[in-house]
């Protein structure tokens, strides 16, 4: 049987907007994908567990409250930190491009802002997915 | 890393890394399960079918929570369709269960069927067993949702647990196809809404009307699993069935068919590589095609041929 890359969404904070996340992740399920969804509101801790048990390629976490500065890093160094060297992480939602390159040292592969075709996330995925 | 040594440790990362192995075949998958193999047999299997939306995540999430304050430790394997189109899936079970996330004593993967049909996954069985091997008590199976062929789960558990929920219009349907046969325990889950005191009834006279399962007649309990409401009682159940398992005796008959099932598929799925394999990369298969579509020969023959050969 072929590998399957396995993609977390995850949306962590207070943030309520799930559109999308939604989109995203069945975006994702077309492209081949097995994406693992766990809903809104989850912790930095929540997310790198379920990452951990579900054994996934990609981190995928949606953020457009504005509180990506301190969540998106702070799951990136708790990834790491469980031992998940290879796992890839992007982001996406609503983040001003001044914010891309501070969250791009901090770990996060690539951030997709609204307008994204889901297609270059899907590209972007496979051409860096270990 | 020896990701054997690391699990039987008590590895988290490394159980799950061992699951992918096995799942998505990888070389050391079959020294992985070798090397478990004397470690499994202790959890207690717990099947979880019922229709799409009947609330079998939400029902497993909370009769773990419950198992958990006694002491017992979780696995829980949860199987969604994949798409048949695409090779992809989405995974939702989680939504149901974060509260368990953070909650050591539980492991939680969720599995695509990935083309299977019987309502899991060609691998659920070995996950449950990687599972098994890790220490979890009680590991529970929540199948995709009774189908047509939704008769998997009965081999993979040991004890399952239909949830049926009212006003679906087609209870009678559902129960006519097969579901009778495969519940040790039935929940009417959604109690909440209108007609779940009739498709009690309804099902109280359709199990009575069954003689297969004397010894056990499997009860029905009602639950409103978004609310915790009836959760006790259904563990109540459910430990009945475990009793009457070990007591009856019937707990070592199903597990020795088990084996037994399990040790025939792996020797028809080797078998049938080995087999494949050589008249395959040898050509035979194309020169035995020919000489059939010349009525040279009939398949038959050629298969009492080749058994022949394989087996001097
Ligand atoms: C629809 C909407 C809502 C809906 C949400 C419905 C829902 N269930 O999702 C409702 C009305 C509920 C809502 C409420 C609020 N909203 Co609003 N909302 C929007 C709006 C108009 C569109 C968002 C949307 O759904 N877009 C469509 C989807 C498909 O696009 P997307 O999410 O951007 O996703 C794309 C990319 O960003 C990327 N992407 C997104 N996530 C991910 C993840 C990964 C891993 C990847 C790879 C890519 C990726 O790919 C997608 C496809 O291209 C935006 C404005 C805007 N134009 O973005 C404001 C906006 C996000 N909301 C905003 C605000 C302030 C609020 C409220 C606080 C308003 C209030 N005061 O009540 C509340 C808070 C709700 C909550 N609980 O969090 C602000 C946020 C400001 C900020 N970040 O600083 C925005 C930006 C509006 C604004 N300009 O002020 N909102
Ligand atoms: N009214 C009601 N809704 C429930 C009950 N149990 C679960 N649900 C809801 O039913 C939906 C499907 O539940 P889920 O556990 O995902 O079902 P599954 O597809 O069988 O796993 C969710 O929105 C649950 O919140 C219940 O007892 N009563
Ligand atoms: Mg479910």
């Amino acid at each position: 049987m072929e590998k399957r890359i396995r993609v977390l969404v995850a949306k962590p904070g207070l943030d309520g907007h799930d559109r999308g996340a939604k989109v995203v992740a069945r975006a994702l399920r077309d492209a081949g994908f097995e994406v693992i969804y766990t809903g809104l509101r989850q912790t930095p801790e929540q997310i790198t567990e379920a990452a951990l048990q579900e054994d996934v390629n990609v981190v995928a976490m949606s953020l457009l409250s504005g509180a990506h500065n301190t969540l998106f890093p702070k799951v990136v160094k708790m990834i790491r930190d469980k031992g998940m060297k290879d796992t890839l992480i992007i982001g996406g939602g609503v983040i001003p491009d001044a914010d891309i390159p501070g969250l791009k040292d901090a770990g996060v592969s690539a951030v997709f802002t609204p307008g994204t075709p889901t297609g270059s996330i899907i590209d972007f995925i496979k051409t860096n997915v270990k | 890393m020896d990701i054997v040594a690391e699990l039987l440790a008590g590895s988290r990362l490394a159980l799950s890394r061992a699951i992918t192995a096995v799942e998505n075949e990888y070389e050391n998958a079959t020294a992985i399960m070798q090397k478990l193999y004397p470690h499994t047999g202790r959890a207690h299997v717990i099947g979880i079918t019922g229709p799409p939306g009947a609330g079998k995540s939400t029902l497993t999430d909370k009769l773990a929570k419950i198992y958990r304050r006694q002491g017992k430790t979780i696995g829980i394997v949860a199987v969604d369709p994949t798409s048949p189109f695409s090779g992809g899936a989405i995974l939702g079970d989680r939504i149901r269960m974060n509260e368990l996330t953070l909650d050591e004593g539980v492991f939680i993967r969720s599995m695509g069927t990935r083309g299977s049909l019987g309502g899991l996954s060609r691998k659920t069985a070995d996950a449950v067993k990687i599972m098994d091997a890790a220490g979890k008590d009680i590991i529970f199976i929540e199948t995709v949702g009774v189908g047509q062929s939704e008769v998997d789960i009965v081999k993979a558990a040991d004890t399952t647990v239909v949830v049926l929920v009212p006003g679906l219009g087609d209870d009678i349907q559902a129960i006519k196809a097969g579901i009778l046969e495969i519940g040790d325990v039935f929940a009417i889950n959604k109690a909440d809404r209108e007609g779940a005191e009739r498709l009690k009834a309804e099902l109280d006279m359709m199990l009575d009307l069954d003689q297969v399962k004397a010894e056990w007649r499997p009860p029905i309990n009602q639950t409103v699993a978004s609310q915790g409401t009836g959760i006790e009682e259904l563990i109540a159940t459910i430990d009945g069935h475990i009793d009457y398992l070990a007591a009856s005796g019937e707990l070592a008959r199903r597990r020795t068919a088990r084996t037994r099932s399990e040790l025939i598929a792996l020797i028809e799925e080797h078998i049938n590589r080995h087999v494949l394999k050589q008249i395959s990369s040898s050509g035979q298969l194309d020169e035995m095609v020919a000489s059939l579509e010349k009525r040279q020969e009939d398949p038959y023959a050629i298969v009492t041929r080749l058994l022949a050969a394989f087996l001097r």
